[in-house]
């Protein structure tokens, strides 16, 4: 007898390890070590959540009742891995250039991101994956109990106790910390892989172990295996029925591929696609290993425990029944580790589903403006995702508690795969044929899943807790051929194989026919034209036309949705691809495309589309677009498409001239009135020093005179003539930077340090309204190797500016650093009005003022600032889309810079 | 009773330095800095001479006397440009606005005051 306590310690303590485990693989990854998490190893064992609770335990109660057929379900999997690679290859590519995050939303991107798709597609998913979750619940509680029960013979009592919540509790608490970390569901869930990627070692050791006991500890070798094999009553005797065989096997391969938890682990959360070629091998082999002792496990089972035990759970009771404790409990956390995993990686399958698909949805109806206007986008995804999670597990907790945990262990998954095969159709047939259309796919998907529903998941409950044992026997108003069981009159039938049977060929059948008599949207034919020949040609449909959005809008909207430094690194990534500097890109076609991916990988491709339609105010599909899909032929494609990269290259190297030409226009302008601008600025000192020279020296010729004007004026022309030498100053320190002239101090330092001096200069002796200063001083804690000196001088210089031309009523300066890259960067950004679009990149040249502003300077100090920033070898720019005038200074790091 | 002045001008040094001289001579002098509003203190107080800069805030000092000699009753009135922009095409530029004298900065005490005696004539 063990006890319960000790259980619960081990099972806390390994709860404790794969915490760290996945702590640990975050933090490497925030480091940038992900060498090792990028291994193809991982993936393939990530890939091992498909072996859940279900196939650890249940395969072998499954061999003990029915034979080899267990083999069918790993079988699927197996043939879809080596016979069908290429489908998976195409899937994937798909996956990851599309940015898609489930399999709802491959579905929608695919049928002209249809937002009603999705969301039917999250409610069949839900619905198909929750009583999966209530079968992992149900072994971890009969896996507790097992050891709670001295005699296998006596049933184990299916008690609903307080195991099962604690296991759910527990299991939303770590999906939540490590499944929802960053909003994109496109990245990849180090922390969670790597746990998951443990469990599957844990899992498979733990039968190889069992079996390895089985076999050479209790049956003396390979060969007296065989034979008790042989000898065994109810094994020997191996029914083969071939319609279930390929049913089952069919069934199983469906599953795979459309489960939404393998869907995250295969598609979402691959790295490089080529670690799909080392899984096509390595999967199978890691499947293999796991089924291989099986059999073995069941007859031995079947032999040494009493008749009654639960086959279910031999490989927990034939280690007890031996007296290896230590065994069982590996055999219990192998099976535990199935159940976690599965469960994890579901909930984030499905709150990725539900977030993007149903809550946004409504969310963005609700508030009709609120992409462009209302508050923070990420905070509601971020929630929504966490709520769903918990409803999730507490869904399949929910199930487990109504379904009275009776069923065999293996039923219940069974009916989850049917339901779940259900968007088969609609997924093969969209990768395939461009024929496919939304109409088709909606009623396929849904014609299937009510006949599912309706012959399967319905009737699991048993007679008379949903379906009236009446209906069930009799058929709907007595109607015999529509009995769940019997449809058309069909008799006879295994009711699995019936029901899907059934809802797979009227799926089919209505996915071809519908998609056949309706007519596609443009949009559904540019998607379908990008997913059929993903593989093939590059590029290929625009589905935007640039120009009436404000990029600046887009860049707050964005900023959003991604985050600031997200979402500023890709406008400038952008711009530069267009040959433009700084953060603003043109609003073209392309550069919608690329946002519009970049945001589906957040909340998904539907609601992507309709934020981003929103904004730039419908979708065009012009007549090339359209003749472009249609066009087959291969050469022309090529052709055209040499032309377009010839003609990219064109608009590129005008837009290129024509930024240049602007600028030289305007710096000729310039240039001429900086003569102006210096005679300006230096007669006006010069004006006050010789009139009130003048006066000082006519005193008293005339008359008395008062001593205090004497001394007053006397102080006019000593403030002058320091203005007049600050003047000359800056214009000589600007020249000497300009000709590269200067030698820099490099010294070492604190970035907080810098700052705080830089604040501390800036007060002084400045009498203009008070600028309140917000700093995160835990994130300025970073090294710097540079010229301190002169990077405090252009940190002076933009906290000064904020002083002088921040207009607000309650002047505020946040300086924002962040580092941890190659790069540096401090934010200065103020609450006023900010810089006019046009006047942002002519602030920096010399005497540049904004407006009419003539708050004392000359107008040196940003020029200077550039000057010494590219001396530094960094940069410093305005950073649009902030609310007020913002700037950014980058610096290398501090490795890039000691490595120079 | 002295003559009155108006001395539109934003550097706060010159305007004192301006108003010190000819305050001492006898004249009523007064002063303005902003250039979007300096028409409507022109109208309002009717100087005999105004003293007028260029580089003003809010307006030129060119458009100013622009508008100033397309008024009926401003068109003659004189006035003294000073600036600090030394370049001859802003003379000409002056010149063309219908300026009654133009001088640039730093200038000579004396020469103001004789100035601006002068276009205020007897």
């Amino acid at each position: 007898m063990v006890s319960l306590n000790l259980l619960a310690v081990i099972c806390f303590g390994y709860v404790a390890f794969l915490f760290a485990v996945a702590f640990a693989a975050e933090r490497a990854a925030a480091a940038g070590r992900t060498a090792w998490l990028r291994s193809p190893w991982v993936y393939t064992l990530s890939l091992s959540i498909y072996c859940t609770a279900w196939t650890f335990y249940g395969a072998v109660g499954y061999a003990a009742r029915s034979g080899l057929e267990f083999l069918t379900i790993y079988l699927g999997p197996t043939l879809v891995m080596v016979g069908w690679w290429w489908g998976l290859n195409k899937l994937v590519h798909i996956g990851r250039t599309q940015r898609i995050t489930s399999i709802a939303d491959l579905i929608s991107s695919r049928y002209g991101k249809s937002s009603l798709l999705a969301a039917g597609v999250t409610v069949l998913a839900v619905v198909g994956t929750t009583p999966y979750i209530a079968l992992q619940l149900q072994s971890v509680t009969l896996s507790v109990a097992a050891f709670a029960q001295p005699d296998p013979a006596q049933p184990v009592p299916a008690d609903p106790s307080a195991t099962a919540v604690w296991v759910a509790v527990g299991l939303a608490i770590f999906t939540v910390i490590f499944g929802t970390r960053n909003l994109d569901a496109n990245e990849r869930h180090h922390g969670v892989v790597m746990a998951i990627a443990v469990e599957a070692v844990v899992k498979l050791f733990a039968l190889l172990a069992v079996g390895v006991f089985v076999v050479w500890g209790i049956a003396g070798g390979a060969g007296a295996i065989v034979e008790r094999i042989q000898a065994s009553p109810e094994l020997s005797a191996w029914r083969i029925d071939g319609a279930r065989w390929a049913g089952l096997t069919f069934l199983a391969a469906a599953a795979f591929l459309c489960l939404p938890r393998m869907f995250q682990v295969m598609v979402v959360e691959l790295e490089d696609e080529r670690h799909l070629r080392t899984a096509s091998w390595a999967f199978p082999l890691y499947v293999f290993l796991i089924s291989l002792f099986v059999v073995p496990i069941a007859v031995v089972g079947l032999e040494a425990l009493p008749a009654g035990a639960n086959p279910d759970l031999f490989v927990l009771t034939v280690p007890l029944a031996f007296g290896q404790e230590g065994l069982a409990f590996l055999a219990f956390l192998g099976g535990f580790s199935a159940a976690t995993s599965m469960v994890i990686v579901a909930a984030i399958a499905l709150s990725t589903m539900v977030s993007n698909h149903i809550v946004m949805p409504i969310w963005l109806r609700l508030t009709r403006r609120g992409a462009s206007v209302s508050g923070d986008v990420r905070h509601v995804v971020m929630l929504a995702r966490r709520l769903s999670i918990a409803g999730v597990v507490f869904l399949g907790y929910l199930y487990y508690r109504l379904s009275g945990g009776g069923a065999a262990l293996a039923a219940i998954g069974l009916i989850a795969f049917a339901g779940i095969a259900q968007v088969l159709p609609a997924m093969i047939g969209g990768l395939f044929w461009r024929g496919a259309t939304r109409n088709g796919a909606m009623a396929g998907i849904a014609g299937g899943f009510a006949l599912w529903l309706y012959t399967l998941f319905l009737p699991s409950f048993g007679p008379d807790v949903v379906l009236p044992a009446a209906l069930m026997a009799e058929g709907p108003f007595g109607i015999g051929w529509l009995r769940p069981y019997a449809l058309f009159g069909i008799e006879g039938l295994d009711p699995l194989i019936h029901s899907v049977l059934w809802s797979l060929s009227i799926n089919t059948v209505l996915f071809l026919a519908v998609s056949l008599a309706s007519f596609p949207e443009p949009l559904e034919r540019l998607q379908g034209a990008q997913f059929v020949s993903a593989l093939g040609t590059p590029g290929g449909a625009r589905s935007w036309q640039g120009g009436a959005v404000q990029t600046e809008d887009l860049m707050v909207m964005a900023q959003r949705i991604l985050g600031p430094s997200e979402a500023q690194a890709l406008f400038r990534r952008e711009a530069a691809r267009q040959g433009l500097g700084g953060y603003l890109p043109e609003a073209s076609p392309e550069f919608l495309e690329v946002l519009e991916r970049e945001l589906s990988g957040s909340v998904g491709a539907a609601t992507a589309h309709a934020m981003l339609a929103q904004m730039v105010g419908g979708m065009q599909v012009s007549v090339q677009d359209l003749l472009a899909v249609a066009d087959e032929t291969a050469q022309i494609m090529e052709y055209s498409a040499r032309l377009e990269a010839q003609q990219e290259e064109l608009t590129r190297t005008a837009r290129q001239l024509r930024e240049a030409n602007e600028k030289l226009t305007r710096l000729s302008v310039q240039k001429d009135a900086f003569l102006s601008q210096i005679s300006h600025e230096l007669r006006t000192p010069m004006t006050s020093i010789r009139a009130f020279s003048e006066i000082l020296r006519e005193m008293g010729k005339d008359g008395p005179f008062d001593p205090d004007d004497q001394a007053r004026y006397a102080s006019i022309i000593h403030d002058e003539a320091i203005r007049l030498t600050r003047l000359l100053d800056d214009l000589l320190d600007l020249s000497v930077l300009e000709n590269g002239q200067v030698s820099l101090n490099i010294r070492e330092g604190t970035l907080s340090d810098l700052i705080d001096h830089a604040v501390a200069t800036a007060a002084a002796g400045e009498d203009g309204p008070d600028l309140r200063i917000r700093r995160d001083r835990g994130a300025e804690r970073l090294p710097l190797v540079t010229d301190l000196d002169r990077l405090s001088q252009v940190f002076i210089n933009l906290i000064a500016n904020a002083r002088k031309y921040c207009l607000s009523e309650a002047p505020q300066l946040t300086i924002r650093a962040g580092g941890g890259g190659a790069w540096i960067t401090v934010d200065f950004i103020d609450n006023g009005q900010g810089i006019p679009r046009e006047q942002q990149d002519m602030i920096f040249e010399k005497f540049a003022r904004i407006g009419d502003q003539e708050a004392g300077g000359a107008g040196l100090g940003l020029a200077i600032c550039r000057e010494i920033m590219a001396r530094l070898g960094g940069t410093i720019a305005y950073l649009p889309g902030q609310g007020g005038a913002a700037f950014r200074v980058r610096l290398p790091a501090r490795a890039a810079l000691a490595a120079q | 009773m002295g003559k009155h002045v108006l001395v539109i001008e934003d550097e706060p040094n010159i305007v004192e330095a301006i108003r010190f001289i000819l305050h001492r001579d006898g004249w009523r002098v007064d002063t303005h800095s902003d250039g979007a509003t300096a028409l409507e203190a022109l109208r309002a107080q009717r100087p005999d001479v105004v003293i007028l800069d260029v580089m003003l805030p809010g307006r030129s000092g060119f458009e100013i006397l622009r508008e100033l000699r397309s008024e009926d009753g401003l068109a003659n009135l004189p006035v003294l440009m000073l600036t600090a922009r030394g370049q001859a095409k802003d003379r000409e530029t002056a010149e063309r606005a219908g300026v009654s004298r133009y001088m640039t900065k730093p200038f000579s005490n004396a020469e103001v005051l004789a100035a601006v005696r002068e276009m205020a004539g007897p």
